[in-house]
């Protein structure tokens, strides 16, 4: 089977349509990032605090902002998370004060408002883990056996309620499916009640590090870009360097856009999403400048512009079967990698059609221009390339 | 020719079976052979891929270390050692103080020395204060003093890498598996903790962060204490004594109301945290729950020397001491003779739990300084399961949907490319298995990564094979073109992701180093697989073809 063969389009001759697609997709993200949803951070960069809440039945929003408001965290941002029938909430709660004390002191205070008028002096066991369990049937010893022994009881009874029970009991009764003695369980209704809510998520970033993060991330990129350029050096010639991380800056910036534009926040994942894709584009539009360095031994009358354009349609097959098969990979995993994993494979899912898109439309035709501009300045038109053939080194000159 | 491609099967089949068995084995193979023997293989795996917090559940912590509180108790104690060789000289200054305490934590000023008391102060910073410069000169007769600054580097790294000796104790007492306690690299003095499967954030956090800074101090006037702070300065017309401080504590009365009472406590304490040796729970002579402790030999010849010093049958007004946890008085009371190494924390508001909970953590040693939370992450096991799920899922679909195309598009030579895929999944996983790094959610879309790349260099050598075979190449001088030239762009694009997956495991932390750490895996499998792999099986089906038979590709 084959679905491309000795295709001969000019790619060239569409610079100015890609000039004009690539710009209206920057400009738009740009626009975004300046004045509309600027560029939405997430929990990692920004700091503050996420509680996912699951609920026994539908979260009712306008009472968990109301209670949350009453417990003085105004400024919460609700939204449903993951599927509707999982009845979860994300709460967002955003970063209060600046001071670097109790930084989880908005959980607990969320927490807290969740729970209402909770019984006196009891805890939720929906909300406590295994060694709170122990402890109190330790206190109470009801099966009068070594503290070991109640160890085992309260794992057994919270891994349960986690695994079994999706982290919400419906009442304290319920306990007693989890396999344990009979009088456990009265013993735990002594000090526990059970909530409608069990927290199964928290993340807590203080204002500190999510400034350490921001710069790292950018450092990050930056060091990356950086790496590549100088092995493009090394490999080619600075202008293909610089052509490669122009392409790929390309990719960046619409991929950012692109999630300004849809409101999707950026975290730590995404970041790792970028840098992949990064990779990902850079690797295509080596592989295009690898044939145009091979062509450029053996073309020897043809101008640059038809060296490019033979070299494009030649790896054009690869080009498109390589895309779209990573793309089926990462579309997969946009569609069944879930909710943690939602930013990420979007982030992917962009850049892997951005990136594909940038090597033959921005990278190779700025080799060109650069070309045409050198020879502009000297005052000649376009001469047919010098070949370094036996080094494999190729000079672009004019 | 034949030979030498059976010599690269058999090497082939080899590194298949030694990367499918540290799949199992990981880097502990008696641990997980054990696990697999009683368990299954299942077990094994478990043993051997170590899953990150997001996979299994658990908590993950950043603590911010104070190093500065260190460097105060040190210069605090240059300031004793200063007056106290003043007075022993016979030498008096003005005034020997910290300017700024919190800010500045080294800086001291002895101020209005003159003649003498220069060259005392200069032989005391040299004998015995080594920590520190010597003095420079300051305006009206001061001096001022300042740790070296290699001395001041060392002590906090010093507060930095006790402090994680102290939790380490503590999380030891939790029974929590493989923990990890390091130093986190992203900021200066900040501590990570992971502690997978943990689920009580609220009793961990208490337990690393509570100080549990054992002191015993010099109490003056009245072991009794003052009501407030303002009643404590009335009684010296508003001045505290030099060197002594106000200091909150709680007092049971006769009638067992607690209530709060203010003591003025000598600056620097006779008897710091880690002079405690050890501690268990007890019961004080009233039959209430107390935790009584022993000090070690420096720290008991210390409290010894004081006590003989200061107790009831010297001369001494002042004649008290108080045990003082974290800041806060628990007791005070009359010092009647000298005593050694050992002391007891009674005087009530103890249950048995907490007098057990102190008595851990005095035996875990002190922190060095108090710690401050700057990140706190919790996984829900239920979550992780979710993730692992869907990860799997997605990856699983990804890889079919893929291999299905690969055999359709390239019929035979697609067995071949997707032979290599699956051998390329084996050593990726066999290298997390063998180097202990942790599979994270981003890890699992590094290997679907992995897959998307494998593909790519297959395609590119196959794309090229067929390319030469329509310019009218045979089989054999087709395949050895398309590899040839297909490995230069090959290693060029590897070499590009490496690159910048190795930056990212430079500087990055957390999920995206595990994400770079199997896609680093990942794409050195897939130079062995889709490169030498997929050779030796093309050259094996050459070998077995005639001249001039066709390829399937």
């Amino acid at each position: 089977m084959e679905f491309f063969r000795n295709t001969s389009i000019d790619f060239l001759g569409k610079k100015w349509i890609f000039l004009g697609f690539s710009l209206i997709f920057s400009v738009a993200g740009v626009l975004s990032m300046l004045f509309w949803h600027k560029i939405p951070l997430g929990v990692d960069f920004r700091g503050g605090t996420l509680v996912y809440v699951k609920f026994t039945e539908p979260p009712n929003e306008d009472q968990i902002r109301a209670a949350l408001n009453r417990a003085g965290l105004n400024n919460a941002r609700l939204q449903r998370y993951d599927a509707p029938a999982k009845n979860s909430e994300l709460i967002d709660l955003p970063q209060r004060s600046q001071a670097a004390t109790d930084v989880d002191s908005d959980r607990n205070l969320a927490i807290k408002a969740l729970s209402g008028a909770a019984p006196q002096g009891k805890q939720d066991l929906n909300n406590i883990g295994a060694s709170t369990v122990r402890d109190a049937l330790i206190k109470r010893d009801p099966a009068h056996v070594a503290p070991a022994e109640y160890e085992k009881i309260a794992r057994q009874i919270v891994e349960f309620r986690d695994k079994q029970r999706d982290g919400l009991f419906k009442s304290v009764d319920e306990a007693q499916q989890s396999g344990v003695q009979t009088g456990i369980v009265d013993a735990l209704k002594q000090d526990f009640y059970t909530s409608n809510f069990h927290v199964f998520n928290a993340e807590i970033v203080g204002p500190q590090v999510g400034q350490q993060l921001r710069k790292q991330a950018i450092l990050a990129t930056l060091y990356s870009l950086l790496g590549m350029l100088i092995y493009l050096w090394f490999r080619f010639e600075m202008i293909y360097g610089v052509a490669a991380v122009v392409a790929v800056f390309h990719d960046t910036l619409i991929t950012v856009g692109a999630f300004s534009l849809t409101n999707t926040d950026i975290t730590l994942t995404v970041i790792a999403a970028i840098l992949t894709l990064v990779g990902y584009s850079m690797n295509d539009t080596i592989v295009v400048f690898d044939r145009i360095r091979e062509n450029i031994k053996v073309m020897r009358r043809e101008s640059l512009a038809e060296i490019v354009n033979r070299s494009i349609n030649q790896t054009l097959s690869r080009t498109i079967l390589t895309s779209g098969l990573t793309f089926l990979t990462v579309l997969s995993l946009y569609l069944f990698g879930g909710e943690v994993l939602h930013g990420f494979s979007l982030a992917l899912v962009i850049g892997i059609v951005i990136g594909t898109y940038s090597s033959i439309a921005v990278a190779a035709p700025m080799l060109v221009a650069y070309q045409e501009w050198r020879g502009r300045r000297v005052g000649s038109t376009p001469a047919p390339l010098p070949a370094q053939a036996a080094k494999g080194k190729v000079r672009v000159k004019a | 020719m034949q030979k030498k491609i059976g010599l690269k099967i058999v090497l082939i089949l080899a590194i298949m079976l030694v990367f499918t068995a540290l799949i199992f084995l990981g880097n502990d193979w008696s641990n997980s052979a054990a696990a697999i023997q009683k368990r299954g293989l299942m077990a094994g795996l478990q043993e051997s891929i170590h899953l990150g917090l997001d996979l299994q559940g658990g908590a993950h912590f950043i603590y911010q270390v104070k190093v500065n509180e260190a460097v105060s108790a040190q210069s605090d104690a240059a300031v004793e050692i200063l007056t106290e060789e003043f007075k022993k000289a016979g030498k008096a200054v003005a005034d020997i103080s910290k300017p700024d305490p919190a800010g500045d934590p080294d800086l001291i000023v002895v101020k209005g020395a003159v003649g003498d008391a220069v060259a005392e102060l200069n032989r005391i910073v040299t004998e015995r204060l080594p920590e520190y410069s010597p003095p420079s000169r300051g305006a009206d007769n001061s001096y001022l003093l300042r740790m070296k600054q290699a001395e001041l580097s060392k002590l906090k790294t010093l507060t930095v890498e006790k402090s994680i000796d102290a939790i380490r104790n503590r999380i030891d007492t939790l029974g929590v598996r493989e923990p990890i306690i390091q130093e986190h690299g992203l900021g200066d003095y900040q501590i990570l903790i992971q502690l997978p499967g943990a689920d009580d954030t609220a009793r961990i956090r208490e337990l690393i962060q509570s100080t549990a800074r054992l002191e015993i101090r010099q109490v003056f006037d009245t072991p009794a204490g003052y009501p407030d702070e303002a009643s404590a300065l009335q009684a010296h017309s508003g001045i505290l004594p030099p060197n002594t401080i106000l200091m909150h504590g709680r007092d049971v009365n006769a009638t067992g109301e607690t209530q709060d009472r203010v003591y003025i406590v000598a600056k620097v304490p006779v008897v710091g945290g880690t002079d405690v040796r050890d501690a268990q729970p007890t019961r004080d002579e009233n039959g209430r729950p107390a935790v009584s402790f022993n000090l070690n030999t420096a720290g008991g010849n210390k409290f010894a020397a004081f006590t003989s010093a200061h107790s009831e049958r010297t001369a001494d007004p002042n004649h008290y001491l108080a045990i003082v946890l974290d800041n806060r008085v628990r007791s005070a009371a009359s010092i009647r003779d000298e005593i050694r190494d050992r002391g007891q924390i009674s005087g009530g508001g103890f249950t048995e739990e907490s007098a057990r909970d102190l008595a851990t953590l005095l035996s875990s040693g002190s922190l060095p300084a108090s710690l401050v939370s700057i990140e706190e992450r919790t996984v829900g096991p239920s979550l992780g399961a979710d993730s692992i799920r869907h990860g799997v899922q997605a990856a699983v679909v990804g890889m079919v949907a893929v291999m299905i195309f690969m055999l359709v598009y390239y019929r035979f030579s697609g067995v071949n490319a997707n032979l290599a895929l699956m051998l390329n999944l084996v050593i990726l996983l066999g290298f997390l298995g063998v180097s202990g790094a942790t599979l994270t959610l981003p890890g699992i879309a590094g290997v679907i990564l992995t897959v998307g790349m494998g593909v790519d260099s297959n395609v590119l050598i196959f794309e090229r094979i067929r390319e030469e075979l329509r310019n009218g190449k045979a089989a054999a001088a087709a395949v050895e073109q398309g590899f040839g030239r297909a490995w230069l762009t090959i290693i060029d694009t590897h070499v590009t992701t490496i690159v910048s997956a190795a930056i990212l495991i430079l500087f990055g932390t957390g999920p995206v180093r595990g994400f770079a750490v199997t896609l680093i895996f990942g794409l050195l499998a897939n130079l062995f697989t889709a490169v030498f792999v997929s050779r030796v099986i093309f050259d094996a089906i050459l070998g077995r073809k005639g001249r001039g038979e066709a390829l399937s590709i």
